[in-house]
């Protein structure tokens, strides 16, 4: 239930959010899911109508899910490459599931084995738009 | 747009912590670990509810000053720290497996600051930082993030050690963050006195490691006693 840690996060900034652009009401936010924390979707939804009680400004607010796939470029020899295919274990996941960096300990770049590799596209929870009426 | 609402619940989550201290050192090897973790085990003996965040990525070892094994956070709208010796204690070996955590910069900071935001320290009279050497990620994540820390600084009598931990002072007086004072370790000759802070040179430390009770007995943790009560802390 990490999950509801990051919950409370997006609420709290997408109402203090509306709260400086003056919007009447929020209406939509869009919340980025990176693949590489694997948030577990239903117990953050279910946070975040948990959470919307206590945030009023947030009431009649559509949060939208988007999924962003998880994208890296070698830093020691320029490899594009993608999560899918990377091995970890089921506990090594987790880790990476609470922080992210630990990617760092535990994937290496496909081509040269480095560590020093760059998260370019997918790597946590973030907020790509809000919308409200004004 | 891209909004990172993760430092929106740090003040949050810190709001319940009445006093942070945070252990700092620009010079590495100068006992900023075993300071913090002895200062960390004093207070919570003293009944003070007592944190302990190990914020060095690179080099934590706290969990081995501490005799940490087969400890994890609890899962609960958060991570709620385990509880060690009285101290709740938070590493980031706990996800790393012991492992190297070989991170640039901006990751250090992302991951301080998903720390921050997920870990749930509750009530505590004092969380002790155990700050990375010199002035880096960690160091300013923490000023921005923390603004009530509190910096205790550990140096040496080595002229090398005064002279940085002379410009880290200059600039923690330029941020406005308060300072607590600064401990000389490994210290030669008399032990604290006055507004002078000294943790004189334990030979029979290096065994105590890993033992918080046979830490507690050391004359290192006697001198950080004495001088706990010069520093008025």
């Amino acid at each position: 239930m990490h999950e509801w840690a990051l919950a409370e996060s997006v609420i709290k900034s997408a109402v203090e959010y509306a709260a400086a652009e003056k919007f009447r009401k929020l209406k939509e936010a869009g919340v980025v899911f990176g693949e590489l924390q694997a948030i577990d979707k239903e117990i953050f939804v279910f946070a975040l109508e948990e959470l919307r009680k206590q945030f009023p400004a947030a009431r009649g607010c559509k949060f939208r899910i988007i999924k962003e796939p998880a994208a890296f470029r070698c830093k020691a020899c320029s490899h594009v490459f993608l999560l899918k295919g990377l091995k970890k274990t089921r506990d090594e996941a987790e880790f990476i599931h609470f922080v992210p960096e630990m990617a760092h300990t535990f994937l290496k770049c496909p081509k040269c084995k480095s560590p020093d590799f760059e998260l370019t596209a997918g790597r946590g929870v973030s907020i790509s738009y809000l919308k409200g009426d004004k | 747009m891209k909004i990172d609402p993760r430092p929106s619940v740090i003040e949050e989550r810190l709001r319940h912590v009445k006093r942070i201290i945070a252990v700092t050192g620009w010079k590495g090897g100068i006992g900023k670990s075993v300071t913090a973790c002895s200062l960390a085990l004093l207070l919570a003996k003293k009944g003070y509810r007592t944190g302990l965040f190990d914020l060095d990525f690179a080099g934590a070892s706290d969990h081995l000053i501490l005799g940490a094994k087969g400890l994890f956070p609890k899962e609960e709208k958060g991570l709620e720290p385990p509880l060690l010796e009285g101290v709740k204690f938070m590493s980031v070996v706990f996800f790393s497996e012991n492992k190297a955590v070989p991170l640039r910069g901006a990751n250090v900071s992302d991951a301080i600051i998903e720390l921050l935001a997920i870990t749930q320290w509750g009530e505590l009279d004092f969380l002790v930082l155990d700050m990375p050497p010199g002035i880096n990620d960690a160091a300013l994540d923490v000023m921005r993030f923390a603004r009530k820390a509190e910096v205790l600084a550990v140096t040496t009598s080595s002229v090398i050690a005064r002279d940085v931990l002379g410009r880290s002072l200059a600039l923690y007086r330029s941020l406005k963050t308060p300072v607590l004072g600064v401990v000389e370790n490994m210290a030669r000759g008399a032990a604290s006195r006055g507004d002078s802070a000294r943790l004189r040179f334990d030979p029979g430390l290096e065994a105590a490691l890993g033992s918080p009770a046979a830490l507690l007995r050391t004359g290192f943790c006697r001198d950080l006693s004495a001088a706990v009560k010069t520093l008025k802390l």
